[in-house]
């Protein structure tokens, strides 16, 4: 583990929990709710990088170990007052389980035909949890304010969450950097440039992609609990929003596909800039299109993203920026 | 179990599969010939709704009148959103291609919705019906089966029968050498996609004439067609055809035996099977 002594490493972790602080230091409520939802999207791109960015593995439906986890957890919360973190970790635990089960079979698809599975999981996940009545089926559940009296009333609980939240953004990122860096992420990234050759080297191919797909399902799955926590209501259309893992796609496009830097910088710049066409009168109307419009023209003309646009042209950055 | 029932919703189903057919086929084409899955599929096919309505509503026009320009600015569409969104990464991978017909994706939507609010729409169109016992024909359902099928034959008359045609099953079998043979590729890649999408635009139109409809209907139809080509085969217009009469036939007659709701678990559970097991379709070879 040469990495725990590697100076970069720990620069990135200070500098995101650095920022984190920041809404706690001035007590800013609302600075603190923007912060929660971009510590989140991070987690999420993050993810989505471990095993999009390094395998190659385009996972259009990562948002459905999320809502899995998020479900999971509220369920345990609500109905058996356990305590948030055991019901966090256990929705965490349940999603991995169901990551490793599903990629044994679905991992094998190549390609579009795995992007179009993760599709059809999520889909069939969101159906099925609508139909569920045990979770509420399609009006979801909702808490009874009770539940956070336990962290100190409301109030307290959303600080909870927001620690919670910065938290598992430094160990999601921290994987990312250790996976990055460790023998096994060389194999991943053997088996994203050609997977016949990286076999023929002696890597498994199988067994490493299912590995990873277990851990990146975890963080999306916690990161769903905090947030449906936080939210005190759950239901199907917002736990499995197909939308929100496409959006989780574009940051890691926009900050630089198989960095660790990236995904963070991308969910700062796509959270900050919908926020500002969002609020701004004359830009509102088109938010979408002018978002479209500048996803294009990143795939067209910066493929490799920010940081690696970064990395390209000052090579001695790429030492100090993963 | 009613008899009559079955045979009312077979029927339904039957009519309902062949424009979801069309629908999907489009899509099934475009990554036939260029392995692209297009995730702009759903906004194309709310486009093909809003032409004929705005036609019909507008100006007046029958909106199976108004087909014909649903058609032509359906290619025309489809070959400028290939030369924007695609030309420059149509050789990367799968991802590139993949947020790139995304981002057209957002674009139409944005578009739409800035245009035509999210409010539902409707067309009134009757054709009368026919009535066998408790099975009710519509007019409307009829015709767009009529349509469906007549379009689907121009089609394949068009793939086979034609040298533009062949050119294009030429590029999908294997660009380079297409290429060599004095084949401009790239016309045939923008002439594919402008293809696709008028396909798609035109189930957009039919499906108009018989159901309601919003600006944001079309991620349901595109998930929908996802599922109607893999189940045919990725990549196989006969199978997308195919495809598009099990998942109609599924919708309408599932419903006399379990509640609707719990359809697409069933629609997505059978489209994850099959990828895992047939991923080349039910016509596809092993």
């Amino acid at each position: 583990m040469k990495t725990l002594t590697n100076l970069p490493f720990w620069l990135l972790l200070i500098v995101v929990a650095a920022l984190a602080a920041i809404p706690v230091a001035l007590n800013n409520v609302s600075l603190r709710e923007d912060f929660f939802l971009i510590l989140m999207l991070a987690i999420l791109a993050s993810s989505i990088n471990i095993i999009m960015g390094y395998t190659g593995y385009v996972s259009f439906g990562h948002i459905v170990f999320f809502g899995t986890g998020g479900y999971i957890a509220f369920y345990l919360m609500q109905n058996y007052q356990i305590h948030f973190v055991p019901a966090a970790l256990v929705g965490g635990a349940t999603a991995s389980l169901i990551a490793f089960l599903i990629g044994i079979p679905v991992l094998r698809l190549r390609g579009a035909y795995f992007a179009l599975a993760t599709i059809g999981i999520n889909e069939a996940f969101r159906s099925f949890v609508t139909n569920f009545e045990p979770f509420g089926g399609s009006i979801g559940m909702f808490f009874n304010f009770a539940v956070y009296d336990a962290y100190g009333g409301a109030k307290n609980a959303g600080q909870f969450a927001y620690y919670a939240m910065i938290g598992l953004a430094l160990l999601t990122i921290a994987t990312s950097f250790l996976i990055k860096k460790a023998k096994f992420g060389l194999g991943l990234m053997a088996i994203r440039e050609d997977q016949d050759a990286a076999q023929v080297l002696g890597i498994n191919p199988a067994r490493m992609k299912v590995i990873t797909y277990t851990i990146s399902a975890f963080f999306p799955a916690v990161a769903g609990a905090i947030f449906f926590f936080k939210n005190g209501l759950i239901e199907p259309g917002v736990a499995f929003e197909l939308h929100r893992s496409i959006e989780a796609l574009v940051m890691v496009m926009l900050g630089g596909y198989g960095t660790v830097t990236g995904p963070i910088v991308g969910a700062i710049v796509y959270e900050r800039l919908r926020g500002f066409l969002i609020t701004t009168q004359s830009l509102s109307n088109f938010h979408l299109v002018i978002a479209g419009a500048l996803l294009l023209v990143i795939v067209l003309f910066v493929p490799a993203g920010f940081i690696g646009w970064l990395r390209q042209r000052w090579a001695a950055l790429g030492r100090y920026l993963e | 179990m009613n008899i009559e029932a079955l045979l009312a919703s077979t029927f339904d189903g039957l009519m309902l599969g062949f424009v979801y057919g069309l629908m999907a086929m489009g899509l099934t084409l475009i990554f036939g010939v260029m392995k692209v899955i297009n995730l702009g599929h759903g906004p194309v096919i709310v486009i093909g709704m809003f032409s004929v309505l705005v036609l019909s509503q507008a100006f007046g026009i029958n909106p199976y009148l108004a087909l014909p320009v649903v058609i032509v600015f359906g290619v025309l569409f489809g070959m400028v959103m290939y030369f924007v969104a695609l030309h420059r990464v149509i050789n990367a991978p799968e991802l590139t291609t993949l947020l790139a017909t995304f981002s057209v994706n957002l674009m139409i939507t944005g578009t739409m919705t800035v245009l035509f609010s999210t409010s539902p729409r409707g067309l009134d169109v009757s054709l009368g019906s026919l009535q066998f016992g408790a099975v009710t024909i519509l007019g409307t359902a009829v015709t767009a089966v009529v349509i469906a099928v007549l379009v689907t034959a121009t089609l394949y008359a068009f793939l086979y029968r034609t040298r533009t045609g062949k050119s294009i099953r030429a590029v999908a079998n294997n660009r380079s050498a297409a290429e060599l043979m004095g084949i401009n590729s790239t016309r045939m890649l923008a002439l594919s996609f402008g293809l696709g999408t008028m396909l798609a635009m035109i189930s957009g139109a039919l499906l108009a004439t018989r159901f309601s409809f919003t600006v944001l209907s079309g991620s349901g139809l595109e998930t929908k067609s996802f599922v109607i080509v893999v189940l045919g085969g990725l990549g196989n217009p006969t199978g997308a055809l195919l495809g598009g009469i099990i998942i109609g036939l599924l919708e309408s007659i599932t419903t006399i035996f379990i509640p609707v709701s719990w359809v697409p678990v069933l629609e997505f559970v059978v489209f994850v099977l099959i990828l895992l097991v047939r991923p080349n379709g039910l016509l596809g070879a092993r």
